[in-house]
């Protein structure tokens, strides 16, 4: 009896307390907020055209095939990185990975749910805090709201999507999530000056 | 900061998304172990490293990633124009200095 009782309060108090990435850093000055996002789904989906199909219908969103551009339904966003890459993101819970298990054409999807972290910046000079270190045009031109690209930040690489005109998620390895959010930081309060 | 069109994401890019990859259409021997030491030093070793124009492969390293081929004039450094990897030598080049 007290064995059991003992095995059931380990399980509940896990030894080991488990710290995301940036776990609570955020970071608000004049023009700008930064703030890490709650963890999500992903996959890096490697796919040729004639698969685009059949896993657009088990993902439930249509994968983009126009350069620089994505696509989003119901919590689940697919970012054109290569014209045979996506990178999808669930924010809703349900795997993406599961999805594309069940489709029996060629393509090749790893789970990467892990492997990135997501910044969001937000505010006014959310543009000028980016470009302080991503040599891309930001302008809405270009870059307009929804439009998502594989670029660099100061020495990281980062995958970069508009979510609104002064609204950007920021993706990068969570190795280098402590270099791009100091990065960030640094450039908000400059942005912000 | 030098622009070079990615001829994949249909868009000129800063430099510093890429990373230049030699010399461009250099084929491989389809039979390696029949290749003679000569010929090998000259497919391995050997590059034109003209003064002008020059055909290169590029890659488009932090963007869409793909290969893809440039030819530049190396004495001002201008990008004459870029093509998808596998496409010929083009025949004709736009704006180039005879």
């Amino acid at each position: 009896m007290a064995k059991a009782a003992a095995k059931e309060s380990a399980a509940a108090a896990p030894s080991v307390e488990r710290r995301p990435a940036l776990a609570g850093q955020e970071l608000s000055v004049t023009g700008v907020t930064l703030a890490v996002l709650p963890p999500a789904q992903r996959i890096s989906l490697r796919a040729p055209d004639a698969s685009v199909a059949a896993l657009s219908k088990a993902l439930g969103v249509n994968l983009p095939r126009k350069p620089k551009t994505s696509a989003a339904k119901a919590g689940r966003t697919a970012l054109w990185l290569g014209p045979d890459e996506w990178l999808v993101i669930d924010e809703v819970g349900k795997d993406p990975l599961a999805d594309c298990a069940e489709v029996t054409v060629l393509h090749s999807a790893v789970g990467i749910s892990h492997r990135n972290v997501a910044i969001s910046v937000i505010g006014p000079a959310a543009a000028a805090t980016i470009n302080s270190g991503c040599p891309q045009d930001l302008s809405l031109d270009v870059l307009p709201v929804g439009a998502a690209s594989r670029t660099i930040l100061g020495k990281a690489e980062i995958v970069l999507l508009r979510i609104a005109a002064d609204a950007f998620r920021v993706e990068c390895w969570r190795s280098f999530s402590d270099y791009v959010f100091t990065f960030l930081s640094e450039a908000a309060g400059d942005a912000a000056a | 900061m030098l622009l070079i069109r990615c001829p994949y994401c249909e868009e000129e890019r800063p430099e510093l998304e890429f990373r230049n990859a030699g010399e461009a259409h250099i084929a491989r021997s389809a039979d390696m172990a029949a290749t003679s030491d000569d010929d090998f030093e000259k497919f391995f070793f050997i590059r034109s490293n003209p003064k002008g124009i020059i055909y290169e492969r590029w890659r488009h390293m932090h963007g869409c990633a793909r290969f893809f081929n440039a030819v530049r004039d190396t004495v001002s450094d201008r990008f004459l124009m870029t093509y998808k990897a596998g496409e010929p030598k083009p025949a004709k080049l736009p704006g180039a200095f005879e």
